[in-house]
């Protein structure tokens, strides 16, 4: 700071809400100089979190999960972020603002992105306990909260409260109000949407779609009134929370808790006291560039009155924030209009419209395709000629809508009608070619060139690095569909292999073959690669090398299909894995059943279930350790690791682990690792249920299951989780009721937090989900896919995963738990099995010519009282000297 | 078996030089596909039988780890020809020539020796001989 010209100014932002996060983002992204220092004050305690996907917290409970990009923005040191410390005065003849605790801040630039409040209707009682809206990461807390409370109150039956679900009610029909009403049901509440006007969604859905709608918000148990105003809101005598509504019409609904969703206001309160202009409705009033009348003073989303509104929509504040970092730069930019499309986030109900969704447009057409049976409404609203798309509605089946949203004022190809028809009938937008121009992702503008680009000029090779390159789809996530066909076609058009194909041997990806090898019910590596290798492969086979064997010219597969073959057919049942032609198939560790180490020996885990084991149980492993001179350490996945086991030790190895009733276990390769426990109910104090009783079922039962990647299961006794489970592909965390699951976690690189799937299941239920979760997992993700980004691929994501194997929507639940059925009939130890067989026990020999001998430079050193492997230089040291400071590894004489 | 007849391998053109064939197993003791260690000397070797019954051999150390283990790598094809690939990272070698065809980003401990020695190798009635040279064995690669 000495060059006093240099220094940089100050920029005040006023709000740390999604559009703020997204100005600093996209400011420090471009201003490589450092021309700015920001300061970011937020009313907020929670650092900037996604609000569109707020709804979310209710599945995933971790507040962090909702934050927005990349931590690191706030580590700047040109940012400083200010949580919990709202800015309550503008003086903007001193250009200077104040905090809640009273301290000034001067500003060379200021931002006003407030955002908006939830709108509270003047209804008699809207602040009785019990009334809550649906804004901020508190209201959804504290929502979350109340209907658990009034469940348990409930579920203890007190004498005047007969058991009974909690009665919720959501006053407003729009967007929010019916993602409020689906969290309600999440919650385990009833939910009555009651909307004032003609039908659901009545600002963004016509008549006919209201009523689609309706039918699919019935289906989901949820009840509507629509035309109906309340009154007012009365308190339960008893508790004086919230009782009963009232409403105009002289109905009543007797309700538990309520949920105001009738729109926002905008938070202009700063602006209006500092005597900017405010718009008709509220907002602080700006330009094109997002100027107000004081020069130095601008407005950024939703409190933004721009083009004369204010717009309730994240897609239109961002456009605003890139607006204003580019003029602060120097730039010219202005905003490019909003895009309304909106699309509701409610699992099970495809709602959207985007464009002129009225037809308002002079002489516009509408076309419709209603299937009312099946709740479908679809239509399109096209130009006087029928040509140029203006805009829709769709309900029911959205599928079209990623596809038609960015062509909005072009003409559409062909018939139009086509769009409306099921894709099963030949509709459908498949073939639409969008233009490089058109925006794909409305969140964060990328348009269709931006995304081809990232594949042709930034080498991305597939959806997540679009992702990550762009930013496309990293909001609301409507688009990703789109991101997807575009980034496959563009990947394909460049020649380029589409991530799906395994490898040179298979252009299938590991979902189709898994596919194709069960249907075809083939049983050999040999026969599958005849019938589904890759034609190319066989024609290169060069004609000159006459010397290359028939046997090996169509190609024989590699070190990448070999394993997946592998592992499609142990999961369809084919027997030992080491019989035949199948011993070929296995990689490393799964070809000697351990885990190779550095030196080329193995370890040995034995397998123990759950991590309980008695005492006998430790000196035998203690023993076995001691006689083959092994290290031993325990494991993250509670169990004990002996290393240094030399191929041929091995099944003298496993052979004393029989005799004591163990078996080895598969802490190695792609299939169930362990199954960790907390001590749970039977010992801790805590313990709501036998945590580790269930874990041991669970060991037992997936134990040898064969899958894309490792597997790791983990069960907590309560909901303090001292067993790690959300950090596992499958959690289970006991409750008073029964077993909460999770799924998709994992450590490592990338650790994830395994999300909610289901809630209070009895034991049964719980392994019925866990069955199909696992089975539909195996047979369809991508080879390496761990549990967590396969769920993201699954069409839905979780909610997807949910519908599947809670609700059958493929009708496959059947066929999942056959499989699995299959798995647990079949399971042998795989080890004992070796023993049992001499033609396999044979390829644990040493050398063929020599079996028993041990690999002669294997060396060791001592190290803290056991041995590790010598490094090179400690061998060279020994080999100079002469000396013999290596110790071998002690060897038992062999039993017969 | 015992009648299959000494099959000519790529490693042939090296077995002029061989000083002495070195009997090592019968052909039945290796399964197709599944490599075998062996001592021969006090080297150690990896023994691949291919589909065809021919039999390749290679240097058992790994250049990329330094471990004894190339006998328990996949044995697979690119682009139609046979190679194998090392257990500990997985880079693939050719088993004809002993070139390494994909490092897959590892550098290996000696960067002059990032490809497998091959030794000649014939099957005469059934019995699988490994030719050693005179004197001090030269990288084939
Ligand atoms: C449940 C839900 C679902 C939604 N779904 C969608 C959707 O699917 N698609 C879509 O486009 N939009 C959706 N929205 C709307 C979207 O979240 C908003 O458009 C977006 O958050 C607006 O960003 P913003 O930064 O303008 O305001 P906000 O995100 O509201 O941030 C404003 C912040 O400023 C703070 N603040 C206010 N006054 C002060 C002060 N004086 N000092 C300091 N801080 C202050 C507030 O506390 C707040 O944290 C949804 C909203 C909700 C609640
Ligand atoms: S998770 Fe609960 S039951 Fe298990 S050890 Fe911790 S406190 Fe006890
Ligand atoms: S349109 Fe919302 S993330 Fe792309």
């Amino acid at each position: 700071m000495s060059q006093s010209g240099n220094q940089p100014k100050h920029l005040v932002v006023v709000g740390g809400g999604m559009v703020a996060q997204r100005l600093v983002e996209a400011l420090r992204a471009r201003d490589g100089a450092g021309a700015w220092r920001i300061s970011v004050f937020a009313e907020e305690a929670a650092k900037p979190y996604d609000r569109v996907a707020l709804t979310s917290y209710f599945s995933a409970r971790d507040p962090e999960e909702l934050t927005l990009g990349d931590p690191e923005l706030w580590e700047d040191p040109l940012v400083t972020l200010h949580r919990d410390c709202a800015i309550t005065t503008i003086d903007r003849d001193s250009h200077q603002v104040t905090d809640r605790l009273g301290r000034t801040h001067h500003y060379d630039e200021l931002i006003l992105a407030t955002g908006s409040s939830a709108a509270m209707p003047p209804i008699p009682g809207n602040d009785l306990p019990g009334v809550f809206v649906y804004r901020t990461i508190d209201d959804v807390a504290a929502l979350r909260g109340w209907v658990e409370d009034k469940r348990a109150a409930a579920g203890k039956g007190r004498s005047t409260d007969f058991e009974r679900p909690v009665r919720g009610a959501v006053i407003g029909g729009g967007l929010l109000g019916l993602e409020a009403a689906g969290a309600l049901k999440a919650l385990g509440a009833q939910a009555t949407v009651i909307q004032f006007g003609t039908h659901l969604m009545d600002a963004q859905i016509d008549l006919g779609g209201g009523q689609a709608l309706k039918r699919l918000i019935n289906d989901m148990g949820i009840a509507v009134r629509t035309d109906t105003a309340t009154a007012q809101l009365r308190p339960s005598r008893r508790s004086g929370h919230v009782g009963r509504l009232d409403f105009v019409d002289g109905g009543r609904l007797d309700v538990d808790v309520v949920v105001v969703a009738t729109g926002v206001r905008p938070r202009d309160e700063l602006a209006r006291a500092a005597g900017l202009d405010i718009g008709e409705r509220g907002g602080a009033v700006v330009d094109l560039d997002c100027r107000t009348q004081d020069p130095h003073v601008w407005a950024v989303g939703e409190v933004a009155c721009i083009e004369g509104r204010c717009i309730g929509l994240v897609a239109p504040g961002y456009a605003m924030a890139e607006v204003v970092a580019d003029r602060l730069l120097g730039g010219k930019a202005t905003f490019p209009g909003a895009d309304t499309a909106t699309k509701l986030k409610l699992q099970g109900v495809d709602v959207a419209s985007f464009g002129d969704a009225f037809a308002r447009t002079e002489g516009a057409m509408e076309l419709v395709w209603a299937d009312p049976v099946a709740g479908v409404y679809k239509k399109l609203v096209l130009s006087d000629d029928a040509r140029t798309l203006l805009g829709g509605v769709f309900v029911g089946d959205a599928s079209p809508y990623a596809s038609l949203r960015p062509m909005v004022g072009s003409e559409l190809p062909g018939d139009p009608g086509a769009f409306l028809l099921p894709e099963s009938t030949g509709g459908g937008a498949a073939s639409l070619e969008l233009p490089d121009a058109a925006t794909v992702c409305s969140c964060n503008n990328v348009t269709a060139g931006t995304i081809r680009a990232a594949v042709t000029e930034h080498a991305c090779t597939d959806v997540a690095g679009v992702k990550a390159c762009t930013k496309a789809g990293t909001s609301c996530g409507s688009c990703l569909p789109l991101v997807k066909k575009l980034t496959t076609t563009e990947l394909e058009r460049a020649g380029v292999e589409v991530s799906g194909a395994l490898c040179e041997h298979f252009d299938l990806s590991r979902a189709q073959l898994f596919d194709a090898v069960r249907v075809a019910e083939l049983h050999t590596f040999s026969e599958i690669i005849g019938r589904f290798g890759a034609v190319g492969t066989l024609g290169s086979v060069s004609a000159a090398s006459a010397e290359v064997p028939d046997g090996v010219g169509p190609g024989r597969g590699c070190d990448i299909c070999k394993p997946v073959v592998a592992s499609i057919l142990a999961s369809l049942g084919n027997g030992h894995i080491l019989d035949g032609e199948q011993a070929t198939l296995q990689d490393t560790n799964d070809h000697v059943m351990a885990n190779l180490q550095k030196d080329g020996t193995y370890s040995v885990v034995p397998r123990i279930p759950g991590g309980e084991i008695t005492p006998d149980g430790l000196l035998v492993i203690g023993q076995v350790a001691k006689d083959f001179g092994l290290y031993t350490k325990i494991t993250g996945g509670q169990r004990i690791d002996m290393f240094g086991a030399r191929i041929e030790q091995l099944p003298q190895i496993w052979r004393r682990l029989v005799e004591h009733g163990f078996e080895s276990g598969h802490a190695y390769g792609k299939s169930l690792r362990t199954v960790k426990s907390c001590v749970g109910s039977t010992w801790c104090r805590y313990g709501v249920q036998d945590s580790v009783g269930m874990a041991v079922e669970l060991e037992l039962r997936y134990r040898g299951l064969r899958s894309p990647h490792k597997l790791k299961l983990g069960v907590s006794g309560c909901a303090r989780e001292c067993a790690e489970a959300r950090g596992k592909d499958v959690g289970v965390i006991a409750t008073d009721k029964g077993w909460n699951v999770y799924v998709g976690g994992n450590g490592g690189f990338t650790p994830r937090h395994a999300q909610l799937l289901a809630e209070d299941l009895d034991s049964r239920a719980l392994i019925r989900t866990i069955d199909r979760f696992l089975m539909y997992y195996i047979r369809t993700a991508d080879r390496l896919q761990r549990t967590a980004p396969w769920i993201e691929d699954v069409e839905g994501g979780l909610d997807g995963v949910r519908e599947v194997i809670m609700n059958d929507s493929l009708g496959i639940a059947a066929d999942l738990d056959t499989a699995m059925a299959a798995h647990v009939g079949n399971y042998e130890d795989e080890w004992r099995a070796v023993l049992e067989d001499p033609e396999k026990l044979r390829r644990f020999g040493s050398f063929v010519n020599a079996p028993a001998t041990a690999d002669p430079d294997l060396a060791y050193v001592p190290e803290r009282g056991q041995i590790r492997p010598a490094t090179e230089a400690e061998r060279e040291a020994a080999a100079e000297t002469g000396a013999p400071v290596l110790i071998a590894g002690a060897t038992l004489a062999v039993r017969s | 078996m015992s009648t299959t007849a000494s099959t000519a391998t790529a490693a042939d053109e090296a077995s002029t030089a061989v000083g002495r064939w070195v009997r090592v197993c019968l052909l039945h003791d290796l399964a197709v596909e599944r490599g075998a260690a062996a001592l021969v000397d006090g080297d150690q070797i990896a023994l691949f039988r291919l589909p065809d019954d021919s039999v390749r051999a290679v240097q058992q150390r790994d250049p990329y780890s330094g471990a004894n283990i190339m006998s328990r790598g996949i044995v697979g094809t690119r682009q139609g020809r046979p190679t194998v690939a090392a257990p500990m990272y997985k880079q693939v070698f050719s088993l004809e020539t002993g070139a390494c065809l994909d490092p897959v980003g590892y550098t290996p401990l000696d960067p002059a020796q990032a490809n497998l020695r091959t030794f000649p190798v014939r099957v005469t009635d059934g019995v699988v001989q490994v030719g050693l040279l005179d004197g001090a064995a030269e990288p084939a690669a």
